[in-house]
């Protein structure tokens, strides 16, 4: 009986003594921090994305009120966030560029075939080890390595095609490292029209295994009033800079490979 | 008496490496050996933690817990002592020593619960050394700790170039290099004990 009382009474103050040595350490050893970072690290989305390039949302703080980082780096949290963080260092923000993700695929179940019943892992990576189930070596497996990846739950595998839900996406890009067959492709957010395949297989070939993947047929590029649209390796690519946003592309796609997300 | 301090630092450096033969602290071997400068800062943090940490442990076990018969209590007191004391030192530095501080920052709380601190402590009882003998160990092991660190993140810095099989790349191929690390360090054996005639 004695010996868990005095166990318990010298793990006890053994305890207090050290609490007491750090309590006294804290109060008169205390250094100064420019209580500016604590206000932006607050105002930052607090993911730790590493969007910005520096380990995380308290990392970034330090170095932007030290002066070596500038402001608007930040990509979850956009402009808002930016306006918040010069309002606090007393600066004006520069137009931060809202990104988005896109998956490059809408292979679902039933347009795109498949080549062999895949039983392994379930994971993008797992199966890419052996070209991913699908009859197109390009598409989307569907497996949702990028759904783990994401932070902010802002996409989706519907039907066998990985969704970006535009509202929640912040475009901090961690689907696009997660996914092996890389056609997850982060751009700026503005509503233009975007081809949504990433075959580059003859246009034949590409129909075979999916029907509504770009088949090449340069029909968008003769309906582009601004001659935006070029297709490369079979496939039709969009300059951003050349393109008005008319959508006669997404009227004509005879597959239906171009969507606008207006 | 000074051949047995000086066997006993040989001993933990070569014979005994914490890490490569006593397999204990594997994590930070791991995670922070990718680049020279955080291993060296790692192990130069595990080092003065090791030996401060001995330094307190040793008194408090001797003429604390035996005389109490509570050394079976040696665990959970061990790692509350040593969590206050890196607690403290990370705040006696913030205020002192800010430059060592930047350098060791994000090293030092990841200390408080390395199985190398608290298995050097007790070790060092089990071995039955005296308090001299002791700080002597920590500091020998500390600096293993520090050799094998600093070796292997040479043999990472080589990995990264290398190009294995697809399966191997990372960790797998990692903890296949420190297996041949920990392997050659096998060649010291009886070394030591040759030299200083134990």
């Amino acid at each position: 009986m004695m010996s868990i009382v005095s166990a318990i009474a010298i793990v006890s103050v053994l305890g207090l003594v050290g609490a007491a040595i750090l309590v006294v350490a804290a109060k008169y050893l205390a250094v100064e921090e420019d209580p500016r970072i604590g206000e932006v690290t607050g105002v930052l989305p607090g993911a730790n994305c590493g969007a910005c390039g520096f380990a995380g949302c308290a990392d970034y703080a330090k170095a932007i009120v030290s002066g070596e980082a500038e402001i608007g780096r930040c990509v979850p949290g956009g402009q808002k966030c930016a306006d918040a963080v010069a309002a606090i260092m007393g600066t004006s923000a520069g137009a931060a560029v809202q990104m988005r993700a896109v998956v490059l695929c809408q292979g679902s179940c039933d347009k795109a075939k498949t080549k062999y019943d895949y039983q392994g892992v379930k994971s993008c990576a797992a199966a890419t080890l052996y070209g991913g189930p699908q009859a197109c070596s390009f598409g989307c497996i569907g497996f949702g390595d990028c759904v783990k990846a994401c932070k902010f739950d802002a996409i989706r595998v519907v039907d066998g095609v990985s969704v970006v839900d535009p509202d929640k996406c912040t475009g901090c890009g961690e689907c696009a490292k997660a996914c092996p067959k890389r056609i997850i492709s982060v751009r700026p957010a503005s509503t233009r029209p975007v081809v949504l395949c990433s075959n580059t297989e003859k246009g034949g070939v590409t129909h075979k295994a999916c029907t509504i993947g770009c088949i090449g047929c340069m029909k968008c590029t003769k309906v582009c009033p601004t001659g935006a649209i070029t297709v490369e390796n079979n496939l039709a690519r969009i300059d951003p800079d050349k393109c008005s946003g008319c959508g006669e592309c997404v009227k004509n796609c005879p597959v239906g490979a171009i969507r606008d997300f207006a | 008496m000074a051949a047995k301090l000086a066997f006993i630092f040989f001993s933990m450096i070569l014979t005994n490496n914490y890490v490569l033969v006593k397999f204990l602290g594997i994590c930070p071997f791991l995670g922070v050996s990718k680049k020279l400068d955080s291993a060296v800062g790692m192990s130069a943090a595990v080092t003065f933690v090791m030996v401060v940490a001995t330094l307190a442990t040793w008194p408090v076990y001797t003429y604390l817990l035996e005389p109490n018969g509570l050394s079976y209590l040696q665990t959970i007191v061990f790692i509350l002592i040593i969590a206050v004391l890196v607690q403290l030192l990370e705040t006696v530095m913030k205020k002192f020593m800010p430059p060592l501080y930047r350098a060791l920052g994000i090293y030092l709380p990841l200390i408080t619960t390395n199985c190398t601190i608290l298995g050097v402590t007790i070790l060092n009882l089990d071995n039955g050394y005296n308090y001299l003998e002791s700080i002597v160990c920590a500091l020998g092991a500390g600096l293993g700790f520090m050799l094998s660190m600093v070796l292997f993140s040479g043999v990472r810095k080589r990995l990264e170039d290398a190009q294995p099989p697809k399966a191997f790349e990372g960790l797998p191929i990692t903890l296949v290099a420190a297996s041949i690390v920990s392997l050659s360090f096998t060649g010291f054996g009886g070394l030591v004990e040759t030299i200083f005639g134990m």
